[in-house]
């Protein structure tokens, strides 16, 4: 067992899939003697080597245009874009290119789109948006949000050896902040899998990636007041797990969805709507949303605040939804 | 760095060789027209074919001259003006008449249309719509093959109009830089749907781009399938030797409009008739009878057997089903996924 943070999980979980498989391999940008912008791939290229570390110009729509092509030829390519902000370079690769292939032609593009992407690192309006959205709108994506150091190298792992096109969603500002104990074995995380992260049965707050843990904040001080509050880490978010989402609800009978990614477009409406198409008879108030709100991410710090969803508006929402 | 060069006049040699080569390109020049010709002007227009049409008429010299100095295990990316390279992997007349008619035995069922046929059995990748987006992808395609420690290599054809794309510069510039197999065949036909070359870029030749990259490129006579299958045989060969990746461009005409749908009436009148003259399947019937490499009989005889088969797959593709709609959820994913 050995305590890792959030970043090393993953570095761990490639670096482990790189060992099993020579397949596997990573390109992108400031990946090799820098180690990659936030260091993730640290130590990869002293270990594996320039032909399994490829640094690339600055190109990220040829970035995941190679990563396909050496999908196609029978690699396993690991891609990072530097920031999630700049995964808009590379749009058309993956979803004209990467997520239409196996139904257009039967060909399977098995490759990872690392992103990392959040706000609460005052990185500004092109360095801390949360894009999900836009690639879950995307049929033959798969795409991944973890929000554990355990779950980050267990689905890291997955993806790697999933032969869909995955794009993986690293939060920036859990890189450093989240420890685990961390197993010593070898183990995977399924994709498209959610799980109970606190159990509660009072009220749902369904949520992914750093959010889970500013629902788990508003939990500590809700049970205080006698509301016991259940979150559920979705993990995967296309696809997505359903079943976890609705058992959850049909226990609570409120439900919350929470995420940091804006309010309009977000995962957060369609999951309201899911919930209310196939558990309304068991909800006991309407289903609310807490998100961003619909502005670009904001630099200064006090704008920063007022833009990211906290313990306190959940609190809030929570409060007045038990009253309901 | 290699400039731009535009080879001198091709001495051929008379061998039989060569005139076994010439016969094998007429063969698929003649193929890809005859198909395209039924596609465009006879299923088109009969209502057969529901969705767009896009034929490289005129310009059948270079995926024939081309697709003819690819080994088996290469991997190609044709654009959609390249048919010719599906017959020359192999892909059945049959199968591209049911594409088209959106068949269930077409090479996507009836998924995608006309010429966006790929198959990784016969290593061919098949295009998307966005100009230019197969470019890094081969690019990706060919790293993969070299990190492999294959002796194959990767072609990738694309038009005069991809080349202004950002994917096209970002995936020839991560090919130079990796020093990538990367053979790269442009069909120069002067327009990209309605719009001149002269609107399309400032440099004079699509080769002229290629210096800015560090790589080598060759202009060759794009309706002349000698001079094609020259050039980017020499391609192949730097490509082979490891020598990273190299433009051939062909200078050709589009000689239809850009989709079945379009009269190309945007197109001064005088450059069909100067480009008619200059057509790459005359021109090679005339040196074939010249040097005596066959005879009117003999290519008459050859042209009726490929129509015979044409009107075979034809009968055939209209005979085979359409799809079933319970299908359409299929494929997706590698697992399939719970109905919503």
């Amino acid at each position: 067992m050995a305590t890792l943070t959030y970043l090393e999980a993953i570095r761990q979980g490639i670096w482990e899939e790189m060992e099993r498989d020579p397949n596997v391999f990573l390109i992108g940008e400031d990946l090799g003697v820098y180690g990659g912008a936030f260091k993730v791939t640290a130590g990869m290229l002293e270990h594996f080597g320039e032909k399994r570390v490829v640094d690339t110009p600055i190109c990220e729509s040829a970035i995941v245009g190679a990563a396909i092509g050496a999908g196609l030829v029978g690699l396993r390519p690991v891609a990072e874009m530097q920031f999630a902000d700049f995964i808009t370079c590379g749009y058309d690769q993956i979803v004209n290119f990467a997520a239409k292939c196996r139904y257009r032609w039967g060909a399977a593009v098995p490759i990872v789109i690392r992103a990392p992407s959040g706000g609460g690192i005052h990185g500004g309006p092109f360095h801390s948006q949360n894009p999900e959205a836009w690639f879950v709108h995307t049929p033959g994506l798969k795409v991944i949000t973890p929000a554990t150091a355990y779950d980050a190298k267990g689905l890291i792992k997955a993806a790697i050896r999933d032969n869909d096109p995955c794009v993986f969603f690293e939060h920036k500002a859990l890189y450093r902040r989240i420890k685990e104990d961390i197993p010593d074995g070898e183990y995977t995380v399924p994709i498209g899998k959610a799980r109970v992260f606190r159990e509660g049965r009072d009220l749902s707050i369904i949520t992914y990636g750093a959010m889970v843990y500013v629902a788990q904040e508003a939990a500590e001080v809700l049970e205080k007041e006698g509301i016991s509050v259940e979150i559920v880490d979705l993990r995967t978010l296309l696809p997505i797990d359903e079943e976890t989402i609705l058992e959850s609800v049909r226990r609570t009978s409120k439900a919350i969805l929470l995420h940091e990614d804006v309010l309009t477009g977000g995962i957060g409406g369609e999951l309201a709507a899911r919930i209310t198409e196939k558990a309304f008879e068991y909800l006991d108030g309407p289903v609310l949303r807490i998100a961003a709100p619909d502005t670009p991410v904001p630099y200064s710090p006090p704008l920063e605040e007022a833009f990211l969803p906290n313990a306190e508006k959940v609190i809030a929402k929570a409060r007045w939804l038990c009253q309901y | 760095m290699a400039a731009t060069t535009t080879r001198p006049e091709r001495l051929l040699s008379g061998s039989e060789a060569e005139a076994e080569l010439a016969r094998k390109f007429l063969h698929f020049m003649f193929l890809m027209r005859e198909v395209e010709d039924r596609l465009e002007r006879k299923l088109y227009r009969q209502g057969k074919i529901l969705g767009g049409v896009y034929v490289g008429r005129g310009q059948e010299a270079i995926p024939v001259g081309a697709g003819l100095q690819t080994d088996p295990d290469d991997v190609l990316f044709p654009s959609h003006r390249d048919l010719a390279l599906y017959f020359i992997r192999g892909v059945q007349l049959r199968e591209v008449f049911a594409q088209y008619m959106g068949r269930v035995d077409g090479p996507t069922r009836g998924r995608d249309a006309n010429m966006h046929m790929g198959d990784m059995k016969r290593k061919l990748v098949s295009i998307i719509s966005a100009m230019a987006a197969s470019v890094p992808v081969s690019a990706g395609a060919a790293l993969g093959l070299k990190y492999k420690g294959s002796r194959n290599i990767v072609f990738v054809f694309f038009g005069d109009g991809a080349t202004s794309r950002g994917d096209w510069h970002e995936g020839v510039n991560l090919a130079a830089v990796q020093k990538v197999p990367l053979v790269l065949v442009c069909n120069n036909n002067q327009y990209a749907y309605s719009t001149p070359l002269s609107k399309q870029m400032a440099c004079e030749n699509v080769a002229d781009r290629a210096p800015g990259y560090g790589i080598p490129a060759e202009i060759a006579d794009g309706n002349d399938v000698f001079a094609v299958y020259e050039a980017v045989g020499r391609a192949a060969a730097h490509a082979r030797a490891g020598s990273g990746p190299y433009l051939v461009e062909c200078k050709t005409f589009r000689m239809t409009g850009h989709s079945a749908h379009d009269p190309a009436d945007y197109v001064p009148k005088h450059l069909w008739a100067e480009w008619a003259a200059r057509d790459p399947i005359l021109r090679l019937e005339t040196l074939m009878l010249d040097r005596g490499w066959s005879d009117r009989k003999a290519i008459d005889d050859l042209y009726n057997g490929l129509r015979r088969e044409v009107d075979e797959a034809i009968e055939w593709a209209e005979n085979s089903p359409y799809p079933d709609p319970a299908d359409v959820l299929a494929n997706v994913y590698e697992t399939p996924q719970p109905p919503r």
